[in-house]
């Protein structure tokens, strides 16, 4: 039976790597494929060189979970193919074309696992293309991966439970945070109460990091609304609106984000069923409990089905790799699979508190001006959105793309998609599942004309 | 139950056809009401490559497409924009001897019409355009050919159709047409009734159920041109691309990006939009980055494809029904039919006022196929013209 599966997997985070695990521990050996040039996904991204940093200064209290997934990765490489710094830029059938640098080959594959995590989600504001602002994951990557910092004195501006994680890693490493600035007001913070009942020690490492954070002497504040980042060709400082009243300050870089958005393009051109995530405020594959999407054979574990956080990714990857055996045929330990659909249940309930305590910025979509960037790719302001929404009428998210080109360079939307979306929604005065979502093409990122491919792509 | 709307022309179709023949009977004074099954411009009249292209086209259709390019230059007046359209030229490349041949053979016969083509051999070739690459023998240039962008040109017909007073019901498939003795009689969308006087058939890859409906069964198929685009790049592209015996075609937008196509794509599952394949767009990357060496380091950023009717022989259908009066067929341009669209256009309306138009379209009469398959005379179908793909 195992030489007839052939699954793929795509990412190498803590649902690709558990996911894997437990497919090796039933004989199977599956193929890894994953952008990085080693395992740990985002949330436990190794170093590319190492240096004197313990896991301890990397991960902080995350370090025991980050060694025993990479541990574990450690041990099953020789019964894996792994194929890092490798991307996959199209899926068509049961096939997935796979660009290793400037080489192509196919990857005939009998059952996919999409493990392929989330990025930050990026809503514009003036001045956030300035040279020194980078999202909330780019700078914790630069710290974890590069061991630098993105400035010297740096704000960490946002909503999301990373905003106080990426503040505090960067205190915890010898960095100038100058200020965190929340755009939720203090009182959403009482939500987390809620959550103390159901996840104690996250709630509680929550509070740590901000209370570190104070004090240190960083300033914390709430109920923020960005004005505009200062600076041409480096930042040079940033104002924002705090209880009616404008504040300014000195910083050389700028970290924000405002939570997370699922990578779902593999979904997609695998033909996936979509559906609209209300807590995401995002449109992605259809799973069920267990991450079957509507297309046999296709699974998603993680961040890619929804935002739910490392923890539950590594649960995902486990359960989805014990459901994929049992789709197969294999026996497995369904007490085990209980277990995990607890666990995650549990965490799952804890988002709605964390999105309660981290909410969206209402009404940024409403609120931002005409000549602010949308699309940096295609350099298309929310205005020209705008303009097409009254002169053209556009309700609907590819037609906006087709007639202003938001979403259509490098990015393909990745970057953009959220905020074009929102700002659509807002100007058309539609509810944001109805503008739609991006249709997915091929490559999902850019890929070099000379490439070679390896036989025929699929 | 909404009331029937009352028209002197229905539409089925809102491609670039439909949607510059609105337009054009508007000007005249027409009630017209124009009807997509999604958005006006979405399928090929929106996803095409993009070549304003005279040059290549078989003789049959160079008076229409030379109505068409009088219109080219005019988009701002008639439609408010200019559709990015630049007067760029169109280089057609041969290969080999037998291309270069075929392309001498194409100029002599088209010669009296218009199209000003100019032979370039090998070494001029290299002196004028030093960014083509490998073993090219010599080319065609028709200097007045050029490019446009057909997302905004389709979409902006439409547009100024409505702005001009037409009825466009986008999301609103037809799903009944037939003819009373008092005129055409639509259903669509969900309850929209329609009573028109005339109905233009421009359904594009979607107009063969329509004609069948009146007892004209044609020979359309769906082709699937696939393109790529390149990142932006400085701009050295400076003539629309095409090829004697297809593979590529390219051009390159202000913006800087290139667009490249030259194969097909394939299908959805249960869908009207296609997509395409991974071996054919690293096919069109690698034959785009060996014949221009400025784009040997540049990245595909984007692919994408579209779904187009594709006749038999590769002339479309333009004309009145054989079997219903005032029924107007317009599909099937198999890959060509951006540039004369806007001429299709202007031929429907004419053919609506007149009974007649202006610009000869005997040969793209649709009892064509018909007439073919009575004959059994050997000759009677014109020689085809070997034609590029979808441009």
């Amino acid at each position: 039976m195992s030489d007839i599966l052939r699954p793929l997997i795509v990412g190498a985070g803590p649902a690709g790597i558990r996911a894997a695990q437990t497919l090796v521990g039933a004989g199977i050996r599956p193929i890894v494929v994953d952008e990085a040039p080693s395992g740990g996904g985002q949330i436990y991204r190794q170093r590319i060189v190492p240096d004197e940093r313990s896991p301890q200064d990397l991960y902080g209290s995350e370090a025991a979970k980050a060694t025993a997934l990479h541990e574990t990765f450690a041990q099953i490489r020789d019964r894996i193919d792994y194929l890092p710094e490798t991307l996959v830029w199209n899926v068509r059938d049961k096939a997935a074309d796979v660009a290793t640098g400037n080489r192509t080959r196919r990857i005939d594959f009998s059952h996919l696992i999409l493990a392929t995590g989330a990025t930050d989600r990026v809503l514009p504001f003036h001045g956030w293309t300035t040279p020194g602002v980078f999202t909330l994951g780019g700078s914790q990557i630069a710290l974890k991966s590069q061991g630098c910092a993105i400035g010297e004195q740096v704000v960490f501006l946002g909503s999301g439970p990373l905003l106080y994680l990426v503040a505090w890693q960067y205190v915890k490493a010898g960095a100038g945070v100058a200020a965190v600035l929340d755009t939720a007001p203090f009182s959403a913070k009482f939500h987390l109460l809620r959550g103390l009942l159901a996840q104690p020690a996250v709630v509680l490492r929550g509070f740590r990091y901000a209370a570190e954070l104070m004090a240190r002497g960083v300033p914390v504040h709430f109920g923020v609304q960005p004005v505009r980042i200062e600076g041409k060709a480096r930042v040079e400082g940033i104002v924002w609106r705090e209880r009616g009243k404008e504040r300014r300050l000195a910083c050389d870089a700028v970290g924000y984000g405002f939570a997370l958005r699922s990578e779902t393009q593999l979904g997609d051109l695998a033909g996936c069923r979509f559906i609209f995530d209300a807590r995401d405020r995002a449109w992605r594959p259809e799973c069920d409990m267990a991450g079957r999407t509507s297309v046999p054979g296709i699974y998603i574990a993680g961040d890619g089905a929804g935002i739910a956080g490392a923890d539950a990714a590594e649960l995902a990857g486990e359960r989805v790799g014990l459901i994929l055996l049992e789709d197969a045929g294999f026996s497995v330990d369904r007490t085990r699979i209980s277990v995990l659909e607890r666990r995650l249940a549990a965490i799952h309930r804890f988002r709605d508190v964390l999105e309660a305590a981290f909410p969206f910025p209402d009404p940024w979509a409403g609120s931002i001006a005409d000549d602010v960037t949308l699309c940096r790719c295609e350099e298309i302001s929310v205005g020209h959105v705008r303009a097409a929404v009254r002169d053209q009428g556009v309700f609907e998210l590819n037609r906006l793309k087709a007639l202003t080109r938001v979403g259509m360079g490098r990015c393909q939307g990745r970057m953009c998609g959220s905020a074009a979306a929102e700002v659509l929604a807002t100007a058309c005065n539609q509810s944001l599942d109805s503008v739609g979502r991006l249709r997915a093409q091929p490559p999902i990122k850019p890929l070099p004309l000379e490439i070679a491919a390896d036989g025929e792509a699929a | 139950m909404s009331p029937t709307l009352l028209r002197d022309v229905a539409i089925i179709g809102g491609g670039l056809v439909g949607s510059s023949a609105a337009l054009a009977l508007r000007r005249m004074g027409f009630s017209v009401v124009l009807l997509d099954k999604g958005f006006c411009g979405a399928q090929a009249s929106g996803v095409n490559y993009g070549g304003v292209r005279r040059q290549g086209r078989p003789p049959e259709q160079i008076a229409l497409s030379q109505r068409a390019h009088a219109i080219w230059p005019r988009l701002n007046e008639i439609i408010g924009i200019d559709g990015e359209f630049v007067r760029s030229g169109h280089l057609k490349l041969a290969r080999t001897e037998v291309e270069m041949a075929s392309l001498e053979a194409y100029a002599a016969r088209v010669a009296e019409l218009g199209l000003d083509l100019e032979l370039i051999g090998s070494n001029q070739l290299r002196e004028r355009f030093p960014w083509i690459a490998g073993n090219v023998t010599g080319a065609s240039l028709c200097p007045g050919d050029g490019h446009a962008n057909p997302r905004l040109v389709s979409a902006a017909f439409a547009h100024a159709a409505r702005l001009a007073g037409a009825d466009v019901l986008e999301h609103t498939p037809v799903s009944h047409v037939e003819k009373a003795p008092d005129g055409f009689y639509l259903s669509a969308g969900s309850a929209t009734q329609i009573k028109a006087q005339f109905v233009i058939n421009s359904a594009g890859a979607w107009a063969g159920p329509f004609a069948e409906a009146f007892g004209e069964p044609v020979p359309l198929n769906r082709i699937y041109p696939s393109m790529i685009v390149t990142e932006p790049l400085n701009v050295f592209m400076d003539v629309n691309i095409g090829a004697e015996g297809g593979g590529i075609y390219a051009r390159q937008v202000e913006r800087g990006n290139c667009i490249v196509g030259g194969m097909r794509g394939e299908p959805l599952a249960a869908s009207d939009f296609s997509r395409p394949t991974g071996s054919g767009a690293v096919t069109i990357m690698n034959r785009a980055a060996a014949l221009f060496p400025p784009l040997r380091h540049a990245y595909a950023i984007r692919f994408w494809s579209g779904t187009e009717g594709e006749m038999a022989d590769r002339n479309p259908v333009i004309g009145f029904s054989r079997t219903t009066p005032n029924l107007i067929h317009a599909f099937g341009f198999s890959g060509a039919g951006f540039q004369i669209a806007p001429g299709v256009g202007e031929v429907l309306a004419e053919l609506v006022r007149d009974g007649e138009s202006r610009t000869p379209i005997q040969a793209f009469a649709i009892d064509r196929f018909a007439r073919t398959a009575q004959s059994s005379r050997a000759g009677s179908v014109p020689e085809p013209i070997k034609r590029e793909t979808a441009q």
